[in-house]
């Protein structure tokens, strides 16, 4: 099968989560490329050649200065108008924990008016005030126009970060909500809100919010890791449900259809 | 210009770190604060505009959403004010990272003055916030004043245009490098030397190092050289060699055991040649799995056709006891280091952690430097930083809380990697140096850090251990690294590669050297933090993050653009040669000149008399007691002891996900709750192939035998890998001793003797279950001198001394990982079967030692029976015949129960009547059944439909049916006699077992 869709997936700089992100964009049929930050900034590679750009998990840079800050000025500074340009020609970006708190320190989220570059939104520190590592259930905004989870209704997935808590003034949460941009939620296992919950709600985001899109619902950021459940045995419960019969997760799981749905808006 | 910028979150922001610290203050302190703020400072020591200052401040420092930032300082209200910077010469890790953003953000390389520097400010809200109580908040829980400064503040000394002033931890040390010459005319005078230098130099080595540099031929070739007297470089080099860290004299040396009972002698020459190498390579001859062991930074084993697999473990002791988050993030970040210097790289896929404090709560007379409870939150906040960051899963773990820790606490920290078996057309195991490669060193820069860290742990902590080898490691530096010399690796580019750890380019370099057969190295060419240092201090210091490679002058070009791409500094700093020699020069001048074979060659073997006193013989014997009435309220306490509760807090700070490897967590059951017996991942993320890791120790039972501790430690971890779905025919081992000073003197280590036999028979009993079990040792350290002088309260000091212990790390290879098992028990109904006896081994066990007793009898492993049940058990898992499965350990049936009930989230209905004994067990002492602690055990659930094939699995084995899985939330068991003994929730189990340290998240 000869593989259509192209996924660049950043490295270098202390990145790490590059591996295991290719590899699930390669499970769900393109073909992915882990190119270092300055491979791109000196035109060893060309942007154009790509149809998704994928910020990963992680860490950048020891992310001392809040995570994602100083990736996302050197982003900015060296990349900004090649991808605001990539952004404009119809691709995808995907931003995920790390990779989500860079695209909102850069301005490409949430991109209100058409304009990548004003920070409106911030990820701080966990109110638990450590770093986290749990599985959550999310729910879909199924009236969001974010391509990657079209068709999804309630999943879970792992979240792994410190500094995960969405916040936003009010008004721009209402503006975010009223838009469709809120695309993910920490929800109860019955899809009841978490209302900032402990653990539920893992970081304290204000109106439970996991992820974001801009309003074109191509530039995704969110802080699970859909890279990290691509396998049955990335579950915890995994033993359980096996135990239980309940062996398949109807062929798919939900990090992988993730990945596909961005495939697949390219396959038409 | 000098400039400051203070940050801090906009007010009505939550401040997670300042609620931290407030509920810190009210631990510690007792003392309730209304409110704490943090304010981040930047400090800009370079030369910048005004302009670019405030273009710093807005596009990379303030974030406009959250934050606030002034270049004067901030006004928030305090009614006490605590500023913490680093002293001069720290790693300052954000400081670093903020000037790489200046430069992309102003489009210019800074200067090589130019530095930011980072620190804190804390404004406190509250009552009786005296200067006097914000130094003890600032030394007792901000601050260490090893690596860091501070000053406080009231509204009242508070200068709202100054604020904290302009402080510049620069390093200037205004000093001319320079070589010193030693003199040797007698041994005194360099005993004097070393004492001076605080090299530690052993006794018997003096007279070994100056009769080299006395002999005729040695002092022509060296004045051929322009060197007459031995320089600072070359005693400080040998130093280093010599020392117990780099060349394990103790483990080398000649013991002399006698047995006082029954007056039997041995000698045992080289305990790590008898009883670790020696089984090792012949199970490597034996084994095509063994691919590479005993001699490079971490063995190597096979994962499958494609990959081998490494792995390696190391303490960080004696700097974490000084300086808990640096000496904890310095050694997890080292022993990353290690599988990437393997072969010819390896990539890092895992790595664990063991954490061994004194009493959280201690409050007694003893002033430890840092208390316990700060020494672990340290630890686990330095493992966890120098782990995440860098990218690699940390899915295993354990705490062990002992008194007598409290003189040194015990850090480990182990890696696993995974190298192609092929890398550019040759063995990726195999590597060598050959003459006319360059020497290359990659990552960090040297500074003054480090420097004889080596000699300091192979000594007993007193105030004399020099501070200046605490560290912080910097995995941000180091993961670029990583990706570069991985990326450099598969392009055939590297010809050999070891890190720089212990002692630095002298170990690195001098080690390496061996296979060309010598080496010139030019000091003048290391990249310095800050200049100043001398000669030696180059050569010696461990500053963190580099590695040294050897490269053929054909692949240098493109090993540099390579180090370039990845933003990582690379440089030349020597040849190697086929001189016979380790040549140092600086600016020209040869200034060592050592032959390669000195460090092998007529130094004294280290000596030990050891005598062991059979545990009775020491007068230890069994305790009497009583029947127990209220078995539930004993099994809750047993739950919430230190050593058995849930330590959830500390697992999720660590990401164990990471690399999307994870199989079996760390966290198992309904709950995700329960401590799992090992870890499960998937490294090959095309395959469906697996590694199960896991760790144990159990220096308890050392009370009584370091010998049976460490056979109860080996099979538990067989048992721990089998519970998961590991294969038993191929586990490896990794061993880490850490001891008390075994080397006997009257007054100051008057029990050196037993010490000394504790550890031969330990080594006796690592040898046998490694033969027995056949397990290699593929990788192993060893850390002495697990020893402290406290101070009390009377001025006196008081010697505390760690148990003898061993942490056992070990792996196996699961074939199929959709075929693991976790220990919670799955549905009602299921049947639950304890495979294995039943002794009277109560001995050093966590009931005993609830109760005020060490006792006697001790577990015993009998490996031969045992082996049989295993392999049954294994069989069993290949059939997927098991609901559930779990090695029954520390706290005994009773404890383990309650865990795999608690984790199914499901009661049980056990019959103790039905467990199968062995040896006498007086009528009525459900109390042993229960809390027993023999080896060879192993709990498990059995779906009813899957029993009959089960039970003819285990003909002739010990298996005893106990009863069923409940359909409700109760744990019932009945004794022996039929008697109901305990009926519990287990929401109350729960409660005993999270509560301790329920409220640390």
């Amino acid at each position: 099968m000869t593989r259509q869709v192209k996924a660049l997936v950043l490295t270098g700089y202390g990145l790490n989560c590059d591996m295991e992100t290719a590899h699930a964009f390669e499970m769900a049929g393109a073909s992915a490329e882990r190119v270092h930050i300055n491979t791109l900034i000196r035109g060893g590679v060309r942007l154009e050649d790509y149809q998704i750009l994928v910020f990963g998990g992680g860490f950048s840079w020891g992310d001392d200065h809040g995570a994602g800050v100083v990736q996302a000025v050197k982003i900015m500074t060296f990349l900004g108008d090649r991808i605001r340009k990539f952004i404009a020609e119809g691709r995808l970006v995907m931003g995920i924990c790390n990779g989500f708190q860079t695209l909102v320190n850069t301005g490409l989220l949430p991109g209100f008016d058409g304009d990548y570059t004003r920070r409106e939104v911030a990820l701080l520190h966990n109110d638990c005030g450590n770093f986290r590592d749990q599985w959550v259930q999310l729910s879909v905004n199924e009236k969001s126009p974010c391509v990657f989870t079209k068709g999804m209704e309630a999943f879970s997935l792992p979240v792994r970060h410190g500094e995960g808590k969405f916040y936003a003034a009010d008004a721009t949460l209402d503006r975010l909500e009223a838009s469709g941009q809120v695309v993910l939620r920490y929800v109860h296992e019955d899809g009841r809100g978490a209302e900032g919950v402990f653990p539920l709600n893992p970081n304290g985001s204000v109106r439970d919010i996991a992820g974001i899109c801009d309003p074109t619902g191509r530039v995704f950021g969110l802080m699970p890791h859909p890279e990290a459940f691509t396998h049955l045995t990335h579950h915890p419960d995994w033993t359980r449900m096996k135990a239980a019969g309940k062996n398949r997760l109807d062929g798919e799981t939900p990090g992988l259809r993730i990945f596909r749905n961005a495939v697949r808006h390219f396959e038409g | 210009m000098q400039a400051k910028l203070e940050i801090t979150l906009k007010p009505e922001l939550v401040d997670a770190e300042g609620r931290a610290l407030e509920k810190k203050v009210a631990d510690v302190f007792g003392i309730r604060l209304d409110s704490v703020r943090c304010i981040r400072i930047l400090t800009f020591d370079a030369d910048l505009t005004e302009a670019e200052c405030l273009l710093a401040k807005e596009r990379i420092f303030c974030n406009p959403v959250t934050q606030m930032a002034s270049f004067s300082p901030l006004d928030l209200p305090f009614d006490g004010c605590i500023w913490v910077g680093f002293r001069p010469g720290v790693r300052d890790n954000a400081g670093a990272t903020a000037m790489e953003a200046l430069s992309d953000v102003l489009g210019r390389v800074l200067g090589p003055d130019d530095m930011v520097y980072t620190s804190k400010r804390y404004c406190l809200r509250g009552s009786g916030l005296t200067p006097d109580l914000m130094d003890r908040i600032a030394g007792e829980l901000l601050a260490n004043d090893i690596i860091q400064q501070w000053q406080v503040f009231t509204p009242e000394t508070w200068d709202a245009v100054q604020g904290s002033g302009l402080i510049i931890p620069r390093v200037m040390l205004n000093h001319e490098p320079e070589v010193t010459l030693i003199p040797i005319d007698s041994d005194d005078t360099l005993k004097a030397v070393s004492q001076a230098r605080n090299l530690a130099l052993n006794l018997k080595d003096i007279p070994v190092i100056r009769e080299y540099f006395l002999r005729p031929e040695v002092r022509a070739s060296r004045r051929q050289k322009g060197l007459e007297s031995p320089t600072d470089i070359e005693i400080e080099y040998i130093a280093q060699g010599r020392s117990d860290h780099c060349n394990h004299n103790t483990f080398r040396g000649l013991f002399r055991y006698r047995d006082l009972e029954t007056g039997e002698t041995e000698v045992i020459d080289n305990l790590f040649k008898t009883c670790i190498q020696k089984p090792t390579l012949a199970m490597q001859e034996e084994k095509d799995w063994v691919v590479s062991v005993l001699w490079d930074n971490a063995g190597a084993a096979r994962f499958d056709e494609n990959w081998n697999y490494v792995i390696t473990g190391e303490t960080h002791n004696s700097p974490s006891n000084m300086e808990a988050y640096g000496g904890a993030i310095t050694g997890i970040v080292g022993v990353y280091r290690d599988p990437l210097g393997t072969g010819r790289g390896a990539r890092l896929i895992m790595g664990s952690y063991g954490f061994c404090v004194g009493d959280l709560d201690y409050a007694g007379p003893l002033k430890p430097r840092l208390h316990p409870r700060r020494i672990l939150d340290g630890v686990v906040e330095g493992v966890r930083d120098g782990g995440n960051k860098s990218g690699v899963p940390t899915p295993f773990g354990q705490v062990t809380f002992d008194a007598g820790y409290m003189g040194k606490c015990l850090v480990f920290v182990t890696a696993l990697g995974i190298m192609p078996k092929t890398v550019a057309g040759a063995p990726g195991h195999e590597k060598t140096t050959r003459p006319g490669e360059r020497i290359v060193m990659c990552g960090g820069r040297v500074g003054k850090d480090g420097i004889h860290g080596v000699t300091a742990s192979s000594e007993t902590f007193s105030a004399h251990t020099p501070a200046g080898h605490v560290q912080i490691g910097d995995p941000y530096t180091q993961k670029k690294m990583h990706d570069f010399l991985l990326e450099a690796r598969d392009a055939g580019l590297i010809a050999f590669i070891t890190d720089n750890g212990g002692g630095g380019l002298s170990s690195s370099i001098g080690e390496s050297a061996r296979f060309a057969g010598g080496c010139t190295v030019a000091l003048d060419q290391v990249p310095l933090k800050y200049e100043g240092l001398d000669q030696w201090e180059i050569w010696v210091s461990e500053s963190q993050e580099r590695m040294t490679v050897s490269v053929k002058p054909e692949h240098l070009d493109a090993f540099m653009a390579l180090s370039d791409k990845h933003a990582v500094e690379s440089t030349v700093i020597g040849t190697y040669t086929d001189t016979g020699y380790l040549e140092i020069t600086w600016k020209g001048r040869t200034v060592a000149w050592v032959h390669m074979d000195l460090l092998e060659e007529g130094f004294p073997q280290w000596e030990f008399d050891c005598e062991w006193i059979p545990p009775k013989l020491r007068g230890l014997h069994e305790p009497v007691i009583g029947a127990p009435r209220d078995y539930a309220t004993l099994l809750k306490t047993l739950l919430a002891r230190p050593n058995i509760a849930s330590k959830e807090w500390i697992v999720r700070q660590y990401d164990h996900e990471v690399q999307a490897g994870s199989v079996i967590k760390p966290l198992v059951g309904k709950g995700r709750d329960i401590p799992s017996d090992a870890a499960v991942i998937r490294p090959v993320l095309s395959s469906e192939r697996g590694i199960a890791f896991t760790q144990t120790l159990l220096p308890f039972y050392s009370r009584i035998d370091a010998g049976a501790m460490t056979s109860a430690v080996m099979d538990e971890a067989v048992r721990r890998l089998l519970a998961v779905g590991g294969g038993l025919s191929e586990i490896g081992g990794v061993d880490n001793f850490c001891w008390p000073d075994i080397q006997y003197h009257p007054e100051k280590n008057p029990d050196g003797r037993f010490k000394a036999a504790q550890l031969v028979r330990s080594c006796k009993a690592l040898k046998a279950m490694c033969e027995a079990y056949q397990i290699p040792l593929l990788s192993g350290k060893d850390s002495m001198y697990v020893d402290g002088h406290l101070a009390g309260p009377f001025g006196e000091t008081r010697k505390v001394s760690g148990l003898e212990t061993l942490q056992f790390s070990a792996t196996a290879m699961v074939e199929n990982v959709n075929r693991c098992q976790t220990l919670d028990v799955k549905k009602p109904g299921d049947r639950v079967y304890l495979l294995g006896e039943t002794r009277n081994e109560l001995g050093a066990s966590e009931y005993y030692d609830l109760l005020g007793y060490v006792g006697l009898h001790v577990p015993e492993v009998r490996p031969e029976a045992f082996l049989a049940l295993y392999r049954a058990f294994e069989k069993a898992m290949e059939e997927e015949l098991l609901a559930s499965a779990h090695a029954v350990g520390r706290g005994g049936l009773g404890v383990h129960l309650a865990l795999i009930s608690m984790a199914g989230g499901l009661g049980l209905d056990v019959d103790l009547s039905r467990v199968k004994t062995q040896g006498q067990i007086p009528e009525g002492r459900d109390d042993i059944l229960l809390f027993s602690e023999s080896c060879g055990r192993m709990l498990v659930s059995v779906p009813p439909e899957k029993e009959a094939a089960f039970v003819a699995l285990f003909e002739g084995l010990p298996l005893s049916f106990l009863g069923l899985v409940r359909e409700d939330t109760q744990l019932r068991i009945t004794g022996r006699g039929g008697n109901p003994l305990l009926s519990v929730l287990l929401l109350d189990l729960q409660q005993s077992f999270k509560q301790p340290f329920g409220d640390r998240i």
